[in-house]
């Protein structure tokens, strides 16, 4: 009799340990970590709301930023964008393309050694000024760059 | 089910130089198809790179990122051996996850 309240006991225990353990977050999903999707900010379809919903509205321009990407590309599908961020702290990258339909292209945002540095590729459907906005130590910082487009590639 | 991802995980110094390839149509919900017909929005939202399973960028993405994104980040404090891996989750719920290893410079 008490043998099996004993065993019962540990049963318990071990439940509890598997619910502590969900409710610490290693059961969650993988992702979802930071901040949920910025559903405004990708429905933006103006540069300033686009800004305004990462909370970059009228921030300042800094030349630690550094927007490698070509002065004229010729297929808009695929643009080359790469940013690299010099501002000691950078938490955050988002890569903003002014006329685009739906100007803010990407967000990312950087973590443990997450060096300050992103490259990846967007469609841009006209020429427009490429923006770089990023956050360090909560505070942010823009670049810009124009891309002069041949062909667009939003359709 | 989707495509598997290519990873490659290059050690600069301490610093690892990732790129990664993803197999996805990032449809922008604009085009049209032979039918005249939109194609539906399929793209990408969420990205997730860990470097031994702790988690070194967070992206979220919107349909003007291309098709079969590129991405490539740098990871410091990385050694020959590490594990990156990489996770995408579309706007439809899909999603993949793939994992590599850090290699020396050759």
């Amino acid at each position: 009799m008490n043998k099996v309240r004993r065993s019962l006991f540990k049963l318990t225990g071990s439940v509890i340990a598997i619910a502590a353990a969900g409710a610490a977050g290693m059961l969650r999903p993988l992702l979802g970590w930071a901040a949920p999707w910025n559903k405004a900010g990708f429905e933006s379809k103006a540069l300033a709301d686009a800004l305004k919903s990462l909370g970059a509205a009228n921030a300042p321009e800094s030349r630690d930023i550094a927007i490698t990407a070509p002065d004229i590309a010729e297929n808009g599908a695929v643009v080359p964008i790469a940013v690299t961020s010099r501002i000691p702290g950078t938490q955050q990258i988002s890569i903003v393309a002014e006329k685009n339909p739906f100007p803010l292209a990407a967000t990312f945002d950087v973590a443990g050694g997450g060096e300050g540095y992103v490259s990846t590729r967007i469609k841009m459907g006209q020429t427009s000024d490429v923006w770089a906005v990023v956050k360090a130590d909560g505070r942010f910082f823009t670049a810009k760059k124009e891309v002069k487009i041949t062909v667009g590639g939003c359709g | 089910m989707a495509e598997p991802m290519k990873i490659r995980a290059t050690l600069q110094g301490d610093t690892a130089d990732v790129r990664v390839l993803m197999l996805h149509p990032m449809e922008t919900g604009q085009r049209r198809d032979g039918k005249g017909e939109i194609v539906p929005l399929h793209y990408i939202q969420s990205v997730l790179v860990t470097h031994n399973g702790k988690a070194v960028l967070d992206a979220q993405w919107s349909q003007a990122v291309s098709r079969n994104p590129f991405l490539g980040i740098r990871v410091k404090g990385a050694r020959v051996g590490d594990k990156i891996s990489v996770t995408w989750v579309d706007n439809k719920g899909d999603k993949r996850t793939d994992e590599a290893t850090v290699a020396a410079a050759s």
